[in-house]
């Protein structure tokens, strides 16, 4: 199962790539296991998507809880807090 | 309705004159964000942005009586006193026109994915931006109900 993820802003910075297209394991099905799954990489991916760090997310360009479930071909992005306006 | 997300500069008084041409609107309340201080960079999401933009004004016309309403907010870089982001919304009475266009604005600080960048870093999102927002369900018919 293949899903397009993207990062955006200081993230982006701190990983150095703004997305990539990602093959999940099996029973990675929501972001929250997503995000576990690139912390499981190790060095900066542990350091900016740690537990304690806040980190939003969406799911096909709309907010999304860390217990949203993910499909093959969606659309995944972590960001920081927005800061706009 | 009207949702941009532009790298240009607008004409606030034109939008405003804009919005007051139906005989129904007795009141316009608009907003202009400005940069202050210091220059600053405004990353965004493109594609989600303007559909957050959507579901916000949505999520406004839903609450009050909006008759009409344009958000703009621009990203890239800006220097000190550039304006850079614009809410105007019409209505029948000043009230709703009022509290709409700053629930929209709150809501704009908090849900629509922009992000900042000074040149000492990234901006950190402020608490405070999470409670304007965060007013508005607690007592969503009270537009009055500031924070302290």
């Amino acid at each position: 199962m293949k899903v397009k993820v993207l990062y955006f802003a200081a993230l982006r910075e701190q990983l150095g790539t703004a997305g990539e297209e990602i093959e999940l394991p099996s029973g990675v099905g929501t972001v929250a296991a997503l995000r576990a799954h690139l912390r499981g990489r190790g060095g900066a991916w542990q350091a900016a998507l740690a537990e304690g760090k806040l980190v939003r997310m969406a799911v096909n360009q709309d907010m999304a809880k860390p217990s949203a479930a993910i499909k093959a071909g969606d659309e995944v992005a972590f960001f920081p807090p927005v800061t706009g306006g | 309705m009207k949702v941009s997300v532009q790298a240009q500069d607008f004409d606030a008084g034109a939008e405003i004159r804009a919005l007051s041409r139906d005989p129904k609107v007795g009141a316009v309340a608009s907003f202009v964000g400005v940069v202050r201080e210091v220059g600053m960079t405004l990353e965004h999401y493109p594609g989600m942005t303007e559909r957050a933009l959507q579901r916000i004004v949505d999520e406004a016309r839903g609450r009050w009586q909006v008759a009409d309403c344009t958000v703009i907010q621009r990203v890239g870089a800006l220097r000190p006193t550039e304006q850079i982001v614009l809410v105007v919304v019409a209505s029948s009475h000043r009230g709703d026109a009022f509290a709409a266009c700053e629930f929209i604005m709150d809501y704009l600080k908090t849900q629509a994915p922009f992000w900042k960048k000074e040149a000492a870093g990234w901006v950190e999102a402020r608490a405070a931006d999470d409670k304007a927002a965060e007013r508005w369900s607690a007592r969503e018919d009270e537009p009055r109900n500031r924070m302290k």
